[in-house]
């Protein structure tokens, strides 16, 4: 089969370029000054995260990407202020971030709609929260359910959703506090496919048409490279920036350019960064031994490992 | 295959009118064991009743004895040739046959009592579901809240728990005296009873429940700026009210199972003074008529308290199919 030439993925157009240019001209919205975390377990202490650093610019859509272990989500945790880290800072609009707040809206891989609430409550309750009046709060919700499509289930329960109308509701629940930034979690990761690509367009949609920075959280490369300007990639044990990598592929995105030369180079590139080619092959070897049936010869596998 | 119906699937319902049948099934059954054995001699009847004396001297009509007695004593009057006694196979006294107990159960609403200061029987009953009812709700005035605060902060966790855990394992009855003695000999110790039965348990189980409550709703109302108390009050007890629903519907059928025991305690009273009187007067239908009066009582509050549920915690339907 021919080798098909990929440009590089540090390669920009022109237009590419400029965007980039801007975006960093624009303030820093999160920054993450050598932050680290360290859990204790049974067996000793554990270092989850490990001296990451990284800004956020208005407007920005970051990804955070990274083999399993290697502390997305504690990272992301620790940003919202659901946990507290062992050193280093956590700055939003250049004040320290100690407990969760309003000013950080997420958006959880589960479920997280309360089950008591019909859509409209769910919505509201931030607003509620933060002392808003109820008809106040009410009109305000309303508006974020009808800019993620969901006007006619204002009044259902969340039991009568589906996965990907419920992580909707979540993330009108999350933008109804008009938060600097919003978290995200994997949210799409237990939807399926085809789902999964509509609510990628749709939040890309949303954010063109409002003021916010996002930080989102996935393990799918394809989605991380559709939705991001930039992909911080994450090495695990422990948790360390790899690389901060800035996607060379021009906005307005659509699906057609999963198949271009700068997402593929772009993809090609975390490919290396997340499955290294170098010691998978023993562990692969050796599955393949396992599953030989008791009783057979295995001497081959495990001599040619040797 | 497709219209058969799938007796021993596992773990699958069955459809609903196979559902509904298995269920009179369940009434109907004990009910055709019970039927039986009092209606077919040959199955149990262990004594007889004399239905005519004829020469023996201390058989009197109406009397039961054993039928090993009973043959002897005819044997002997046969021998001797006088005239032999004459009797039917019968079940022991304390085991009156259904329509015995229906009758009993429809009589003791209607036949006045045979003392002035005794009550009718619906006033015992009332008397009985007043000492429940008091019982339950001051349990529940400070378990359920006592419950909540354990399950949601560790501080009350730690402070009450071990000591719960250990006192729940004292009988309640063994109170009997203590309660007597401190409240007196009328309702008092009774409610007391009812509480000290109910209480412990209470509290453990909806500390449980309220732990049992998803921690990421916790989270994500923290997300959205919920503090403190708002966490408490909008989040924590909304999200375990249908389950803290269902757990005092549970706790409210152990308090019953308490009630005889509490209303032996200082004056007899209530339900059980009337099964109490009853026995000792040998009227077991009356005290089989009773005993089940109270089951039908548990049973009729529980599936009222099931229906209700259903109302008040609409979004939690798709739980239950």
């Amino acid at each position: 089969m021919a080798q098909i030439e990929l440009p590089s993925y540090l390669e920009q157009s022109e237009a590419v370029r400029a965007r980039f240019d801007r975006l960093k001209s624009r303030e820093v919205i999160l920054e993450v000054d050598q932050l680290g975390k360290v859990f204790d377990s049974p067996q000793g202490p554990v270092m989850a995260l490990r001296d990451i650093s990284f800004k956020t610019h208005r407007r920005e859509f970051v990804c955070v990407i990274g083999p399993s272990g290697c502390g997305k989500s504690t990272l992301i945790r620790t940003l919202a202020g659901l946990e507290s880290p062992s050193s280093g800072r956590v700055l939003l609009d250049g004040r320290e971030v100690t407990e969760p707040g309003p000013d950080r809206g997420m958006v959880f891989q589960g479920y997280t709609l309360f089950p008591w609430l019909t859509v409209k409550r769910n919505v509201m309750f931030g607003l509620q929260m933060s002392g808003h009046a109820q008809s106040v709060a009410e009109g305000e919700a309303m508006d974020w359910i009808e800019l993620v499509g969901l006007g006619r289930f204002a009044e259902s329960y969340p039991h009568q959703l589906s996965g990907g109308m419920k992580q909707r509701v979540a993330i009108a629940r999350a933008l109804a506090n008009q938060p600097r930034i919003l978290l995200m979690d994997e949210p799409f990761g237990a939807l399926d496919a085809q789902t999964r690509g509509k609510m990628q367009a749709n939040l890309l949609e949303i954010w063109r048409n409002i003021d916010i920075t996002i930080l989102f959280i996935t393990h799918d490369l394809d989605e991380a490279i559709y939705l991001a300007d930039r992909i911080l990639v994450l090495k695990a044990n422990p948790g360390e920036v790899n690389e901060l990598i800035e996607v060379p592929v021009p906005r307005p995105r659509s699906a057609e350019q999963f198949i271009g030369p700068e997402f593929l180079a772009t993809k090609k590139r975390l490919e290396e960064l997340i499955h290294p080619p170098s010691d998978d092959d023993d562990s692969d070897a050796l599955n393949m031994v396992r599953m030989t049936r008791v009783g057979d010869s295995v001497e081959n596998g495990l001599e040619e490992i040797e | 295959m497709s219209n058969t119906v799938q007796w021993f699937a596992v773990r699958r319902a069955l459809p609903q009118r196979q559902a509904t049948v298995l269920t009179v099934f369940s009434f109907l059954l004990p009910l055709l064991v019970w039927a039986l054995v009092s209606y077919v001699p040959f199955l149990w009847h262990p004594k007889v009743e004399v239905t005519q004396p004829g020469s023996v001297t201390w058989f009197k009509e109406g009397m039961l004895v054993e039928r090993p007695v009973f043959a002897e004593q005819r044997q002997l009057a046969l021998e001797s040739e006088a005239e032999p006694p004459e009797g039917k196979r019968a079940n022991p006294v304390y085991l009156p046959a259904p329509h015995e107990v229906a009758v009993a159960f429809y009589t003791a609403f209607t036949t006045e009592p045979k003392r002035k200061s005794e009550k009718w029987l619906h006033e015992s009953l009332w008397h009985s579901i007043t000492i429940i009812f008091w019982g339950f709700v001051l349990s529940s005035l400070v378990g359920v809240p006592l419950g909540i605060l354990c399950g949601t902060y560790a501080l009350f966790s730690r402070l009450n728990e071990p000591f719960i855990e250990f006192f729940r394992y004292l009988p309640a009855p063994a109170f009997g005296a203590l309660a007597v003695a401190v409240l007196g000999i009328h309702d008092g110790p009774k409610i007391a009873i009812i509480f000290i039965g109910t209480f412990f348990q209470q509290v453990l189980i909806v500390a449980n429940t309220t732990r049992k409550l998803d921690v990421s709703l916790v989270e994500a109302a923290l997300t959205l700026g919920a503090k403190r108390l708002q966490l408490l009050y909008r989040v924590v007890i909304p999200g375990i009210l249908p389950d803290l629903y269902r757990d005092q519907r549970i706790l409210l059928g152990w308090a019953w199972t308490y009630l005889i025991v509490a209303e032996l305690i200082g004056t007899s009273s209530g339900i059980t003074w009337f099964i109490t009187q009853q026995a000792r007067y040998k009227n077991f239908d009356n005290v089989f008529a009773a005993i089940i009066m109270i089951g039908i009582i548990g049973l009729v509050c529980d599936l009222l308290l099931a229906k209700l549920g259903k109302r008040l915690f609409p979004w939690e339907q798709h739980k239950e199919q």
